[in-house]
């Protein structure tokens, strides 16, 4: 960044100052937690000499990795679908005009609003209801169905604010220039909006990912994901084991960020 | 307001585009009302009014990105009514370019013949020669916000023309531009609309630019079209009062018909004008600054007798190849441009002035 924007002086040096700040503060947690993950204390936070036992553990530790593996799939299937969809969403509520659009809009947004806790047991009644009528067990579906249902707001807000910035005489552009509608969108819009599809995906998985209070409200019995387990292992008492199930999740979802950044820069921008 | 001139001239198939009875409402709006046009084809026509009457939807009619409410709309002699756009042989060079800002300028200026399924290398190499006639080889690569406006504007240029469009719609082209590029950029429209010998229809506000570059030119008020004609019709003989008064500077006369020679002046001043309009009609007659002579008063010619008024010099302005006099006659003012080289005097304010004008020059327009 150069030019007349570029702070100077005073406001550089404490706009240096404070963006330090802020690491120190995101990232000395994360620091410990690495640091702690391999120690040979079964106390957390008392050292006792390197090891990476916790992690041999966690690795030999079949409900841990079964969570982990289900964590993984519901996070897959529930970003893929509510990719789609909110991105769907997002395309409906800013492209087109149609009856009780507003209605839809402010519904659309109620899962950011509402607590989860609230969110959590309005699904639980709804699932225990279909399961009566259709005859369906809680696990895998019912919990990838909620994720969903909550991803879906935040992927189409991320889009949505995407397609606002995007000039919609370039579709008009487009057609004029003999693409079909569907060309249009593949050639113009898709690749426009892409960032905000990635991000939103990002944070559909990480949300996903994280969720304890929700899934724990609609799981089925014996069956969990990574952090409703860990959640229950910290009732038993906290070990390092947790540490290391932690900075394993920490450092998936880092490649989860690399790889969104590598995509975005590879993108072709080429149409056909 | 006055009759619509050529409002029916007869359709034929070479008619790059015929409009007939055509309407666009917008829910209670209707932005364009009822308008006939013919446009030839390799013709370079200009469509020119105030903000809002309706260019940019009539234009957007024939690009087929909006569908008339009612109406023809022929191009070529084929009905496109409600042909989507990428089915009609037309292509728009959009006011702020719509450029597409993720593809370098080979892709966007490729994009249509892409889309039409011609492959990647004679695309690529259509157009290339397409960025040669627009005069910027060497910039292929360039994303279009490494562009300077010209050189966006020649993109969105090339981008339609290198589809051979039978009709290119351009919708203030030149709006973004400083005055300079603007002026460079109307002679090379022109010549290029020449040598391509494609139907330019040109949307502007600027009456300046209509009047130089268009072989017709449409005048458009709140959805009506008012005089369709070449730049001379709409200069000398207006349709009307709100093209007289929109196109150049004139004076506008409030005035009624006494018979097909003669209009009576506000004060009661009888003034020879020929005129059609029944007698009793009100009238307005426009005169152009620059078609009123002025001289002491008492020195009108004895033949312009009946031409002529006489009044006192209120300003004079010196403009270098001109003087502007406002001459106030006893109930109204009036303009009048005179050449300033080789003029026999100047007036100062507070002279006693006579000025006539050649019989001509007046022209009676419906009120
Ligand atoms: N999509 C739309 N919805 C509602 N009204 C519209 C729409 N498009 C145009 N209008 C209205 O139709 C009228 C004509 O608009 P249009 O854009 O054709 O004007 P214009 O002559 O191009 O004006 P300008 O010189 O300002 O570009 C205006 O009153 C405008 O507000
Ligand atoms: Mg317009």
């Amino acid at each position: 960044m150069t030019g007349i924007t570029e702070p100077r002086g005073m406001t550089k040096a404490s706009l240096r100052g404070i963006s330090w700040l802020v690491y120190v503060f995101f990232y000395a947690p994360i620091l410990v937690l690495i640091i702690f993950s391999f120690s040979d204390n079964r106390n957390v936070g008392v050292w006792g000499g390197f090891t990476t036992s916790w992690y041999a553990d966690f690795a030999q530790d079949s409900k841990l990795t079964g969570a982990l593996s289900n964590s993984l799939q519901i996070a897959v299937v529930a970003t893929l679908i509510s990719v789609v969809l909110g991105t769907m969403a997002a395309l409906a509520l800013e492209r087109f005009s149609f009856r009780g659009k507003q209605v839809f809009d402010a519904l659309l947004y109620l899962p950011v609003i509402i607590p989860d806790v609230t969110m959590a047991v309005m699904l639980l009644l709804f699932f225990t209801q279909a399961a009566k009528w259709f005859g369906f067990s809680k696990g895998f579906s019912t919990i990838a169905l909620s994720h969903i249902a909550f991803c879906i707001s935040f992927v189409s807000i991320v889009v949505r604010a995407r397609l606002a910035g995007m000039d919609d005489k370039l579709e008009e552009a487009a057609m004029d220039l003999y693409a079909s509608r569907w060309q249009a969108f593949r050639y113009v819009t898709l690749p426009l909006i892409m960032p905000g599809i990635l991000g939103g995906a990002l944070l559909a998985m990480t949300l996903s990912l994280d969720d304890v209070v929700i899934t724990q409200f609609v799981t089925g019995a014996g069956w969990s994901t990574l952090p409703v387990y860990v959640f229950s292992l910290i009732r038993k008492g906290v070990t390092p084991l947790i540490n290391a199930v932690s900075v394993v999740m920490l450092v998936a979802s880092m490649v989860l960020v690399a790889l969104s950044l590598l995509t975005q820069r590879l993108r072709g921008d080429d149409p056909a | 307001m006055g009759e619509t001139r050529d409002a029916h001239e007869t359709t034929t198939a070479a008619d790059a585009v015929a409009i007939s009875g055509v309407t666009k409402r917008f829910g209670d709006v209707v932005a364009v009302d009822n308008i006939d046009l013919n446009i030839a084809d390799g013709e370079f026509f200009a469509m020119l009014g105030p903000s809002g009457c309706g260019k940019t939807t009539t234009l957007r009619m024939i690009a087929g990105l909006e569908f008339p409410t009612q109406g023809s709309l022929k191009i070529f002699g084929d009905e496109v009514g409600t042909l989507p756009p990428n089915k009609r042989p037309v292509n728009t060079v959009f006011q702020n370019y719509a450029l597409f800002p993720h593809m370098n300028v080979l892709d966007n200026v490729s994009f249509g013949l892409r889309m039409q399924n011609v492959g990647r290398s004679e695309a690529a190499d259509r157009a290339r020669a397409l960025i040669k006639l627009v005069q910027l080889e060497g910039m292929e690569r360039r994303k279009p916000s490494q562009l300077s406006g010209g050189q966006q504007q020649r993109v969105a240029l090339a981008r339609a023309l290198v589809n051979k469009p039978k009709v290119l719609l351009l919708d203030e082209p030149l709006g973004a531009l400083d005055l300079k590029l603007r002026q460079e950029m109307q002679n090379e429209l022109k010549s290029l609309q020449r040598e391509l010998g494609v139907s330019f229809v040109f949307v502007t506000h600027d009456q300046e630019e209509a009047l130089t570059m268009s072989d017709r030119i449409a005048v458009m008020e709140d959805g009506r079209l008012l005089q369709v004609g070449s730049a001379e019709d709409l200069y000398e003989r207006p349709a009307n009062r709100f093209v007289a008064d929109f196109i150049g500077q004139t004076n506008l006369v409030d005035a009624t018909v006494a018979d097909s020679d003669t209009i009576v002046l506000g004060n009661g001043s009888k003034v020879r004008a020929t005129t059609s309009l029944g007698s009793g009609s009100k009238v307005a007659m426009s005169l152009r600054p620059e078609a009123i002579s002025i001289g002491p008063r008492g020195s009108a010619p004895a033949d312009h007798s009946e031409e002529s008024l006489d009044g006192i010099v209120s300003s004079s302005t010196y403009l270098g190849h001109a003087v502007d006099y406002r001459v106030s006659v006893d109930w109204i003012d009036l303009e009048v441009r005179a050449g300033a080289i080789g003029a026999q005097q100047r007036f100062s304010p507070g002279d006693e002035v006579s000025l006539w004008w050649d019989r001509a020059a007046n022209w009676v327009v419906a009120d």
